[in-house]
């Protein structure tokens, strides 16, 4: 019997760290697939922070240990745009003129943002569980811009039949997240996504999906900070209406990392939105528990 | 000695009326930009040959001021090189001195901002009198531009009819956007009367005919370049091309990505003075080739491209930075995307280094330039010259921006994540001690919630379910 094709799964830190539902969920999407995915226990980084912040060094030494880690010749999906632009775009700059040039550019070549993946390499197609749900979209600038894939992400919602799914107000304007820059300006920073949060809660939508967590971690950031009652903010921080068959009193104390474990209490749903990764409504939507 | 970027970023973003005049101005601008290119591909095709044109005529860019100057010559414009603003500003002196000038008029021209040309000239006794619209209501506020195509974009009009009520008096208060141009406009036309001297700047300066380009929508542009006996005008050395028909897309590409016009109302090609039997027209002209570190950011294979770009404002138009500060708090003589790449390189990392970091590297600026310029890139790499990293291009100030704390930040980050056994380590402790690790630290905590650390870490979930680990 031949073996299932293998893909590689960049996790990201920022998913590992704070939004592993989100990474696990992405991981179960492709399995279901008939992917075998792996996931490289030393995969740490893709080295974007240092790299941004001009510390090429720094992130040359983190990129090199991802170029050890992802060896083999198997596609390597990331569910964050970002950190897959940096894997793909930024990679064969960071190594130009160094010993490990050619092995950044094969790398490159094999880097997948995961939504795009899903919907032109696999073509994912699941029948809509849910209820019916009103959901905003909100593309980072890397999947915009630097990855070329927002498209993806519109594509996926809209084969679930009982989605209406929703533009903020200048869609195309960038959250404000910026990674170090929000802590280095943090006041534009902060103008910046407050206007977005706006422009969000205009929407009157009830869950609030990206295909990347450093834009959803400002976004749920700023709309709990301005609506600390309201259900949003990490996904698991508040009672979520984009889970299928969960009876809505149950829904509050949904867990988060697929251990079973109950980590907050329920809060309250309000008029904002939940906050969470396009890979978790996908998953939540379209499987039989 | 202007205050801190930050206390500027805060005057700013407090500011409502500013904000909302901007976000006004900067939506019409993006929406009037994209009526202007209807076609995405025609517009792909453009943007590659305008920075092909760009990209040849800084490849070539010393043999084609030298054809400048002789084509010039030729015509009767007198070229003079200036390597600094303080020899620049000498040149313009001494030209008005010659001609006996006690005022000179003006057209638009971020190049004589970058001189702090009308500074200079008051200081001597002469008087620049600005007649763009926009530079002339600055002028009355004594104010600097806080866009380089729209200097007063920041000012509605209820704030320019208080501006010309207190200025001139003799004219009736309207708040009526064509009565207040028909005050500016008749107090213009005293000066352009009786004017003997005039400035302009130059959009582009073409080798192969020895002619100077000047778009303009008022015709202020072209009376600053006619009515007068003398013409100055004030140029980078960047701003050469080679031929005459490399123009046309170049100029489609400058006004249709600047204000979404297809075309200027006023194209001024300058090929030289008055010649014999002409009954107008200007007796000398002047030619100032200004390099003030231009030819520094040549030298640099990456940087050269920052040179590339032909003032069109559409990057700051669409950032999202420039669009809730306006161009005053970035203190700088170009603001946006393109100022924060330029004044760095200008006035060095130490003065203008943060510029490179007030931007949240979105893309929006790099995707609208009509050149291409790569500009989040250029801020990336002006961030590495701050930090004192990746190839010495000579950049004023390199290094001084690398400090001891985030030093200290960046090697523990580089210690733990070139390391996965430690990686896994730390992540370990901090998934099992999350209610104890301090998210909520920082300017990020202020406006949002602190993230909260998860309870498993992915590598332990994919673990956990069975996902294989090579």
């Amino acid at each position: 019997m031949p073996h299932s094709p293998r893909v590689y799964f960049f996790g990201t830190c920022l998913i590992d760290l704070i939004f592993p539902q989100a990474g696990l969920a992405a991981m179960r999407l492709l399995r279901r697939e008939g992917l075998e995915v792996i996931y490289p226990q030393g995969q740490t980084c893709c080295g974007q922070p240092a790299y941004n912040s001009g510390y090429e060094a720094a992130a040359r030494d983190v990129a090199r240990r991802q170029l050890d880690t992802f060896p083999e010749d198997y596609p390597i999906l990331v569910p964050s745009a970002s950190c897959a632009g940096m894997l793909k775009v930024q990679y064969p700059k960071l190594f130009a003129g160094t010993p490990d040039e050619e092995r950044a550019r094969r790398l490159a070549g094999r880097v997948h943002e995961l939504t795009d993946y899903l919907a032109r390499v696999l073509d994912w197609r699941h029948p809509d569980l849910g209820p019916p749900l009103k959901v905003a979209l909100h593309h980072s600038c890397s999947a915009r811009r630097e990855m070329g894939v927002a498209g993806a992400a519109a594509e996926l919602l809209a084969r679930l039949a009982n989605l209406e799914v929703v533009e903020p107000d200048h869609a195309q304007e960038c959250c404000g997240f910026g990674g170090t820059f929000a802590v280095k300006q943090p006041e534009i920073s902060a103008a910046m996504a407050a206007d977005k949060a706006a422009a969000i809660l205009a929407t009157g939508a009830r869950v609030l999906v990206g295909q990347d967590c450093g834009c959803l971690l400002n976004l749920g950031g700023t709309l709990a900070h301005r609506h600390p009652q309201a259900g949003v903010g990490q996904s698991w921080q508040g009672a979520d209406p984009g889970a299928r068959g969960v009876a809505p009193a149950a829904r509050g104390a949904a867990n988060h990392d697929g251990s079973g474990r109950v980590t907050r209490q329920p809060a309250p749903l309000a008029q904002g939105p939940v906050v969470k990764h396009i890979a978790e409504l996908l998953w939540e939507r379209t499987h039989a528990p | 000695m202007p205050p801190e970027f930050a206390v500027r970023v805060g005057q700013a973003l407090d500011n409502e009326r500013l904000r909302r005049n901007l976000r006004r101005t900067m939506d019409g601008l993006v929406a009037k930009r994209r009526q202007a290119f209807p076609d995405i591909h025609e517009l792909a095709v453009l943007r590659r040959r305008g920075k092909l044109i760009r990209a040849q005529a800084l490849a070539n860019l010393p043999d084609l001021l030298l054809e400048l100057e002789a084509n010039c010559e030729r015509n009767g414009i007198r070229v003079h090189w200036a390597e600094t603003v303080a020899e620049g500003n000498a040149i313009v002196l001494d030209l008005l001195r010659r001609q006996g000038a006690r005022r000179v008029i003006k057209g638009k021209s971020m190049v004589s901002e970058e001189m702090g040309l009308n500074h200079h000239l008051e200081a001597q006794g002469i008087q620049a009198v600005e007649t763009d619209l926009g530079e002339f209501i600055l002028q009355l506020a004594g104010e600097r531009p806080s866009h380089i195509i729209a200097p007063a974009i920041h000012k509605d009009r209820r704030e320019i009819a208080a501006l010309f009520a207190a200025h001139f008096p003799e004219y009736p208060y309207t708040e009526d956007i064509e009565g207040l141009t028909a005050i500016a406009r008749r107090i213009m036309r005293e000066h352009f009367g009786q004017a003997i001297a005039g400035l302009s700047g130059v959009n582009f300066a073409i080798a192969e005919t020895g002619t100077l380009c000047l778009v303009e929508n008022e015709g202020n542009g072209r009376l600053c370049t006619t009515a007068p006996d003398l013409h100055i005008a004030v140029c980078g050395i960047e701003k050469v091309i080679a031929r005459l028909d490399q123009l046309p897309p170049l100029l489609t590409l400058l006004t249709r990505s600047a204000t979404g016009q297809p075309i200027t109302t006023y194209v001024n090609l300058i090929s030289g003075p008055r010649r014999a039997g002409e009954r107008d027209g200007p007796r000398e002209v002047h030619l100032i080739l200004l390099d003030n570190g231009r030819s520094r950011m040549h030298r640099d294979r990456q940087l050269r491209a920052t040179l590339r770009c032909i003032r069109c404002g559409a990057c700051m138009n669409h950032c999202p930075v420039y669009t809730r500060l306006g161009g005053h708090a970035y203190g700088t003589v170009y603001p946006g995307p393109i100022g924060s790449v330029l004044e760095p390189q200008l006035q060095g990392l130490e003065r203008q280094g943060e510029l490179a970091e007030a931007s949240s590297l979105c893309g929006a600026c790099g995707e609208v330039c009509p050149v291409r310029i790569p500009l989040p890139g250029l801020l990336r790499r002006l961030r590495a010259e701050g930090a004192g990293e990746g190839e010495d291009a000579g950049v004023p100030g390199r290094g001084s921006r690398r400090k001891a704390p985030q030093r200290l930040i960046w090697t523990l980050w580089r210690l733990t994540h070139a390391h996965p056994a430690l990686y896994r380590l730390a992540t370990h402790l901090a998934t099992r001690l999350r209610w104890l690790v301090p998210t909520g630290l920082g300017p990020w905590a202020r406006t949002r919630a602190a993230p909260v650390i998860a309870p498993r870490s992915l590598h332990e979930l994919a673990r956990a379910e069975g996902f294989a680990h090579e």
